[in-house]
């Protein structure tokens, strides 16, 4: 490689924080020792002899190391973020001033409940909120993500199976699910069993009838599907999992779409999970935190995570007071410390009190808008080169397939994702879902402009006409981001997991 | 239209125009008329931004938090001092709002970051191989002993008393899944018994959980209860407060095969219980089998230096059903807030706050149990938090004592009926000399108080 070529960033040679400063530097000043000090506390055996390498740099050096590295990161703030099934909708920044109040922020989780009444409160409203939008009555804030709601949900239905005297083995889920659910129904000990889509990217009915039998526990199912379609057949699936006594599961990746038109407990479903760092834009900081709270219908209920927040009416007509109920005999437990993601709650609280009925309404109705008219415009500018691969319209997201490009110019979507870094966008969630080849899943969520999703149209067609002539263009993108194509082979055949000192 | 969205009545004609219907409500064509919510969602109406803080302020005006009260409450999380560049460097719009870096020519900054991480969470715990997170203390438990079912698939896990009640009541709950029985090891004197291990460890167990320090404050000698779970070929998985591992022996230098815990102490806020991180950290033989997102070295096509998510195929997006864990969302960020607080804190600084915590409570220990009617629960070394028995019911004391503006700390009772006269008391470096001694006045008073109301009872 040579040295004058390439961007500023290129040119740099990443350096870790434990190659800067020098032996003997610091950030941290420790507060005096005012107590006597006293040798020998912990026995030889059991005391560190050497300690552990960390850093030795003062904080300017830090601050500049960090905020270096973070020029490296492409983020929401700067540009579109059109990652499929991710909800990358903007981020407010009124909930992190609200969530860093030192009432919120310094409070800890074991604080007398008496002492904690806001924080209650909060939760309780949230739950109620969550209850109104899911259209189911009861809900637990404790899981920590999607997929942490996923093996409570997965483990309810265990409980509730349980408690009527059954044993089932085998949980559904359809060949378009996300892999936390295969993932999730291994973990809680049941077998996967994949339910076959129809032609129209639906659940196929007849497949469902013959695989639901009385050993299966649980469908999971997302809604709209990550195909960005609705199931049309959705009351005809609820009788026939109904029908055998197994729970109906909705994955929540996808309930941005439908707020304020459908609810997940009007469809028939008894257990829900919602990814706040999805539909309530807590900000995804590369990979969480997140919060993935379900809701549960009336059956389910008894079963829930411990503790639960609970609002109670006194006796003499004063205000309620709000508590934390540990005495949950049938409750499968604990799924984490604590109440939960707290942090994640304030800044969901402060959404939803910002948006209010009507504004969760416009949400969907913009994220549905937003998806259907990117598509429109992409297929009359690349219908023919990326063609979408189920039905005629989508609901907040939808899957082009990118086999035409491939086939007829020898250029895969990744590629086309790659060569879309240069145009200062984030790639579309690509290869997924796995039952479209070549997929490219794209989600615009409401808060982009219609420039920003004109744009994003002007740059595929230009990677699509470039192509045309010139294919390696594409084939050997990026050439504008701090590194190029990376070796994943390579680092997964020998793994360097951290830094050797 | 919302603050938010931005969708004019002329973007509308254009680009329903453009999709080739007449209203929006047409685009929901396809939700079936038996499914649909008839009238507008049960909410209040927004409010302007000026509106929510207010009513979020007044919300967080109705909890005491560590900045209104002198606090020794501890029991898994600890009022640490945050320094402000983990704020700064939290809150950048670059690490704050990407996604999981699925492409990695643009997220070389989180991939970076976890690298580093790893690295810190590795030397903290003297275990080779470190994931890029997981969600929190007790999970992460949760997460190695699943972990250890897939390496020998053994249908009994032991699980020592003085591991935090969270981490054991999460422990039951995911066993019931992957059909694991969970049983406890009582304390004796405060730490693991072990002769009570050596009776119940047998090759039908699979690993062995222990805590350090323990729930009780406890230093374990977690080499010695290694030791005896290895003859019978079970693993080891130590839950530890990494802020110790400075004055501690690091767990993989005791035998311990899985190294987890709560990271909050690391830079993270109390935020009522989280978002914090928890961290794995395991031997190399675990590499392939460990839960959640891994960043790995490696290089460009030009040859560059460069950073990868690697070892993707244990994970869910690659093997689904047939993956080591469902972990997708994790705590990146919390993570990027640990390793900053670790390069701020660097290399002397770890030692020197763990020296000062140990310094401490041992003065707040010996001050406090020389006070009448208070009692030290054990003679066990400890580094950061105490265990103490009370001669007057522990709530009513401590409601006193909250009454003086102090958080004596955590009544042991809440989750040890064992320990119903327990207190149980955390030291940070926030807390001083003359913070103890207020303490250590109020407390007495509290007691003494309590002792007398009792005695005029029983009477």
């Amino acid at each position: 490689m040579s040295e004058a070529v390439g961007t500023p960033q290129q040119r740099e040679r990443a350096t870790t924080i434990y190659e800067k400063g020098a032996p003997g530097r610091r950030a941290f000043v420790a507060p005096a020792l005012d107590v006597p000090q006293v040798d020998g506390l912990i026995p030889r055996a059991l005391r560190r002899a050497e300690p552990p390498k960390l850093p030795e740099a003062t904080e300017p050096e830090i601050v500049r190391h960090y905020v270096n590295l973070s020029k490296r990161n492409f983020d929401l703030d700067s540009g579109f973020y059109p990652l499929g099934s991710c909800t990358m909708k903007h981020n407010p920044r009124l909930h992190e001033r609200v969530a860093a109040l030192p009432g919120h922020a310094r409070l800890h989780p074991l604080q007398d409940p008496r002492r904690a009444q806001g924080a209650l409160e909060l939760m309780f409203e949230l739950q109620q909120a969550l209850a109104e939008i899911a259209g189911l009555p009861h809900v637990s804030l404790q899981p920590s993500a999607g997929s942490h709601g996923e093996l409570a949900g997965v483990l309810l239905t265990r409980a509730y199976h349980a408690d009527r005297g059954e044993q089932r083995t085998k949980v559904l889920t359809p060949d378009s699910a996300h892999g936390t659910n295969p993932a999730t129904v291994t973990m809680a000990g049941y077998e996967v069993v994949k339910v076959e889509l129809d032609a129209d990217g639906g659940v196929d009915l007849d497949d469902l009838r013959d695989k639901t039998d009385d050993q299966v526990a649980c469908l999971m199912l997302t809604n709209p599907s990550t195909l960005g379609l609705f199931e049309p057949n959705i009351e005809e699936i609820a009788a026939i999992v109904h029908g055998a006594g197994a729970t109906l599961y909705y994955d929540g990746a996808n309930l941005n779409a439908i707020m304020g038109y459908s609810r997940p407990g009007d469809m028939g479903f008894d257990i829900v999970h919602f990814n706040l760092h999805k539909t309530f834009t807590q900000p995804h900081g590369g990979g969480g935190p997140g919060a993935g709270p379900i809701a549960v219908s009336d059956r389910i209920e008894p079963f829930l995570p411990r503790p639960q927040v609970v609002r109670r009416a006194p006796t003499n007509g004063g205000p309620p007071t709000f508590e934390l109920d540990e005495d949950r005999p049938k409750s499968i437990g604990k799924l984490r410390g604590f109440q939960g993601n707290y942090g994640v709650f304030v800044r969901t609280y402060a959404y939803i009190r910002s948006l209010g009925a009507e504004g969760l309404q416009d949400v969907s109705e913009v994220a549905v808008l937003n998806a259907n008219y990117l598509l429109a415009r992409l297929r009359e500018r690349v219908g023919d080169r990326l063609p979408l691969a189920f039905g005629e319209r989508c609901m907040h997201e939808f899957v082009l397939t990118g086999a035409p490009l491939k086939k007829e110019l020898g250029v895969r979507t990744l590629d086309l994702a790659k060569r879309l870094l240069d145009h200062g966008m984030h790639p579309p969630t690509v290869y997924f879902p796995l039952v479209v080849d070549e997929a490219l899943l794209i989600e615009p969520t409401e808060t982009e402009t219609r420039e920003t999703l004109d744009a994003f149209v002007d740059a595929i067609a230009a990677i699509v006409a470039e192509a045309q002539t010139d294919p390696q263009m594409a084939r050997n993108a990026p050439y504008t981001t701090p590194v190029r194509r990376l070796d994943e082979a390579g680092a997964a055949k020998r793994p360097r997991v951290r830094e050797i000192l | 239209m919302s603050g938010y969205t931005g969708v004019t009545r002329a973007d509308l004609e254009h680009m329903l125009a453009a999709i080739g219907v007449d209203s929006v409500e047409e685009l929901f064509d396809s939700i079936p008329a038996g499914v649909r919510l008839r009238r507008p969602i049960d909410l209040p109406p927004g409010q302007p931004e000026q509106d929510v803080y207010a009513e979020l302020r007044r919300l967080a005006e109705r909890n005491v938090s560590a900045e209104e009260e002198i606090t020794f409450l501890g029991a898994g999380m600890y009022d640490h001092y945050v320094p402000s560049i983990v704020d700064m460097l939290m809150s950048r719009s670059e690490f704050l709002t990407p996604y999981t870096p699925y492409q990695p020519e643009v997220s070389q900054g989180g991939l970076q970051v976890m690298f580093e991480y790893q690295t810190a969470i590795s030397e903290l715990t003297g275990l080779p191989v470190s994931n890029a997170s997981v969600y929190e203390g007790p999970s992460a438990v949760g997460a190695a002993a699943y972990l250890a079912k897939l390496t020998n698939k053994r249908p009994r896990l032991l699980v020592s008393r003085g591991v935090h009640p969270h981490s054991r009541e999460t422990l039951r709950t995911l066993a019931v899944g992957y059909g694991t029985t969970v049983q406890e090891i009582a304390l004796d004197d405060g730490v693991t018994d072990r002769d009570a291990l050596r009776d119940e460890l047998d090759d039908d167990v699979g690993a062995v959980v222990l805590q350090q320090p323990n729930f009780l404050g406890a230093v374990e000698d977690v080499a010695s209860i290694a030791t005896a779970a290895h003859e019978d070929g079970a693993l080891v998985i130590c839950s530890a407060d990494p802020l110790t591992l400075g004055v501690l022996e690091a767990p993989g230098n005791q035998g311990v095969d899985v190294c987890v815990g709560e990271g909050q102490s690391l830079g993270n806020r109390l935020d009522f219980g989280g978002p914090s991180f928890g961290f794995f950290a395991a031997t190399d033989a675990h590499l392939r089998r460990m839960p959640g997102r891994i960043a790995g070295e490696t290089t460009d096509v030009d040859g560059r230096r460069g950073f990868v998510l690697t070892l993707q195929t244990r994970e869910q997006h690659i093997r689904r059903e047939r993956a080591t864990s469902n972990i997708c969302t994790s705590q990146a960020l919390n993570a990027l807030g640990g390793v900053v607080y670790l390069s701020w804190l660097g290399r002397q600084g770890i030692v020197e706050i763990g020296e000062l915590m140990l310094q401490r409570t041992h003065y707040a220990r010996e001050t406090l149990s020389e006070l009448d009617g208070v009692h030290k629960l054990h003679d066990r070394p400890v580094v950061r938090e105490f265990a103490l028995r009370l001669d007057a019911p522990v709530q009513r004391v401590l409601d006193r004592c909250a009454a003086a503006g102090i958080n004596a700390g955590y009544a042991l009772g809440r989750s040890y009926e064992e320990y119903d006269d327990g207190l149980l008391v955390a030291i940070t470096e926030q807390r001083t000399r003359a913070d103890i001694d207020r303490l250590a006045a109020v407390l007495g008073e509290a007691v003494t108080a309590e002792r007398r109301t009792s005695a005029k009872v029983a009477v």
